[in-house]
């Protein structure tokens, strides 16, 4: 691969909503063409963190620059221009409920480009097939089950080809097949487009199949605690949080156990 | 020493029951019999808590379940309260008496300590602290309300110079919903109120044989206030409680960050349509409803007070001035903007639950009412002293 640019560069973080702070001293960085990781237990704040990343919630403290611009301290117009260049999948899917599928994925392309309706009807078709769903442009939200939405969503996030792609919990609510497909998708997507994809996960598989960066938050320590290639890390890691989820807890089981045990007799 | 049983004082035959004895000098076994089910009826904690605190001080608790038959959470829950009251006593509780089953759901339930700062407290604060925190809410609110308002203008800004972004069926579909399917309501409420009216109005005039007046004072009232303030209330319960619950359900759905990340500015997407709906639509209907209750004074005034129905018409005619009717035009457009703007402002301002989308809805229906209200004694002073 050739050598490695700096896509998103996030300095000394701290997220918090309100006074609660949720993490602070994040510091990372997402190169070109890296399928990025953002592990971590439930409820450490990772959808927080991509909220930061898209420009959706303003830092506490600490910036997050796209190449060399400062998201916070830029001018509206280069906001703009950098809030175009990026597709987001919602962990909810966020599909408007008021349009059908193909209306929510043509509203960006008609938002954004000269093309005929009938250009954009054909681009809608090919998203939907891209993600499956082809011949269901014109269901509402409501009318499709919770990972049709997902990949819907997904469809939507793809539609201006942006040059980022953020997914929260692509892989939540698919079966195995459908997952694994979505990971052949998101690498096509990165091969073929040159995409920078960002993902918010828990299945291993996929982080283990098509990770190659990572960041790694913990909710007790509020902070990151590892960062790099899953695959090395998995291997290499010394640290006990994230040794346990990377493999489900499953390398040292007994040991932990024990001295859970041992210790709860110790402290009454 | 010598055990005392504790029953629950309904329990039947299957229900749980306890019971207490020193094995030695400081430690408390406690016996559970029967079943301790969620159905049945149990004894309470402060059997124990009593137990513990006569006698000698205890420094450890052991289990005997022998006699235990049946047992899910209501069991589990019962121990985790022996155990969190103990550790708080500093007592040692040993689980080794407690079946396999139990013991392990213990150890899962006590597994992940609670998250320091995870648990809402309520916690006491001086009034002093209250009343601070209270203003400072209430200044926020004020803000958003005119970052709010910047916001509508710039975006009624870009719409002027035609660079604002949203999707001309949206405006259309708003429309027909805010204008055409409110007529059946509005004629019906106008129509009723114009024969309010002219009733309690007729029972004074008649006093006088003055009862063709009716005509004039239904006229004038429909036409300069009570048009625009009927359609503004309706239209606030109707629409504005839409606008609301819609805004706040997209909000609630992250529907709205989707549009913002796609550079899409919400103001100009969402409010900016309905704004300009309700703008246009509210004095139509106004006009519509001076109508509609100059027809139900009419109806009165012909069958019950035997006025001439061309009589009826000539003299409204006479009453009714242009000036009124541009003055009830100018209530039903500010209405029009206030009923809109609250909708608006209220989903946008929507948290993420469904009971925050009922508030929000509560409170556009609210804030809009309150502001005709403000609004239409305003206007009306203001037309006193510019004697209009
Ligand atoms: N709007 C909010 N206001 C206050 N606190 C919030 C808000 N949204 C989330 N939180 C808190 O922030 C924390 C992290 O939430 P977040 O949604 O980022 O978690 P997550 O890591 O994505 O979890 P999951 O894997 O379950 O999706 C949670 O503890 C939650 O209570
Ligand atoms: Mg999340």
């Amino acid at each position: 691969m050739q050598e490695k640019k700096p896509h998103i560069v996030v300095r000394d973080l701290t997220m918090a909503y309100g006074d609660f702070v949720l993490q602070r001293d994040l510091t990372f960085t997402i190169n070109h063409g890296d399928i990025f990781i953002i592990m971590g237990g439930s409820g450490c704040g990772k959808s927080t963190l991509l909220k930061h990343l898209i420009g959706l919630k303003r830092p506490a403290k600490g910036e997050v620059l796209y190449g060399d611009v400062n998201f916070w301290t830029a001018p509206p117009e280069q906001q703009e221009a950098i809030i175009k260049g990026i597709g987001v999948l919602y962990q909810s899917g966020a599909l408007w409920s008021s349009m059908t599928l193909a209306e929510n994925i043509a509203l960006p392309l008609e938002q954004y480009t000269e093309l005929s309706s009938m250009q954009i009807r054909e681009l809608v078709s090919l998203k939907l097939a891209l993600v499956g769903l082809k011949g269901f442009e014109e269901y509402y939200p409501s009318e499709i089950s919770g990972g049709m939405k997902k990949r819907a969503g997904l469809a939507r996030a793809m539609a201006l080809d942006p040059e980022i792609l953020f997914f929260d919990e692509p892989s939540a609510g698919l079966d195995p097949i459908s997952a694994r497909l979505l990971d052949d998708l998101i690498l096509q997507l990165r091969d073929s487009l040159g995409a920078t994809i960002v993902i918010v996960t828990h299945e291993l598989p996929s982080i283990f199949a098509i990770g190659n960066n990572s960041v790694f938050i913990d909710a007790d320590r509020k902070t990151m605690i590892a960062s790099g290639d899953p695959k090395v890390l998995l291997k290499e890691s010394q640290d006990p949080t994230v040794v346990n989820f990377l493999t489900r807890m499953e390398a040292g089981r007994r040991g932990h156990v024990d001295a859970d045990k041992d210790n709860r007799r110790g402290t009454p | 020493m010598n055990p005392s049983a504790v029953t629950a004082p309904t329990g039947s035959g299957g229900g749980g029951r306890l019971s207490f004895s020193r094995s030695s000098q400081d430690t408390l076994q406690i016996a559970f019999t029967g079943g301790w089910k969620i159905t049945e009826s149990l004894p309470s904690l402060s059997d124990v808590q009593r137990e513990l605190e006569s006698g000698s001080p205890v420094r450890s608790i052991s289990f005997d379940t022998t006699g235990l038959t049946a047992w899910d959470s209501a069991y589990l829950t019962f121990l985790l309260q022996i155990i969190e009251e103990s550790t708080q006593k500093q007592i040692q509780v040993s689980q080794d008496g407690l079946p396999e089953g139990v013991r392990r759901l213990l150890d899962l339930a006590t597994a992940v300590p609670e998250r320091k700062g995870a648990a809402k407290q309520e916690k006491h604060t001086p009034f002093m602290e209250r009343l601070g925190t209270t203003s400072v809410r209430l200044w926020n609110s004020n803000l958003e309300v005119f970052e709010f308002l910047g916001e509508t203008t710039v975006a009624f800004l870009k719409l002027l110079v035609g660079r604002a972004r949203f999707r001309p069926r949206d405006l259309w579909v708003t429309i027909q919903e805010c204008g055409l399917e409110a007529l059946p309501i509005v004629s019906l409420i106008s129509a009723l109120v114009g024969l309010i009216f002219a009733f309690v109005g007729a029972i004074q005039l008649k006093m006088f044989g003055a009862q063709i007046y009716v005509a004039s004072l239904v006229g004038i009232a429909m036409t300069r206030i009570m048009g625009a303030v009927m359609t503004g209330i309706i239209m606030a319960g109707r629409t504005g409680a839409s606008f609301a619950a819609q805004i706040g359900t997209m909000q609630a759905n992250e529907e709205i960050d989707a549009l913002k990340t796609l550079g899409i500015s919400p103001m100009e997407f969402l409010v900016l349509p309905r704004m300009l709906s309700l703008m246009l639509m509210m004095p139509l209907l106004g006009l519509y409803s001076d109508f509609m209750g100059i027809l139900g004074g009419m109806l009165i005034g012909v069958t019950v007070l035997d006025l001439n129905p061309m009589d009826y018409y000539n003299k409204t005619i006479e009453a009714v001035t242009l000036t009124h009717i541009w003055v009830g035009l100018f209530h039903s457009a500010v209405f029009g903007v206030i009923v809109s703007l609250a909708g608006c402002l209220r989903g946008m301002q929507c948290e993420r639950s469904a009971a925050a989308v009922g508030n929000a809805t509560t409170s556009a229906v609210v804030t809009s009412i309150v502001s005709i209200v403000v609004a239409t004694s305003i206007i009306t002073v203001v037309c006193q002293i510019l004697d209009i």
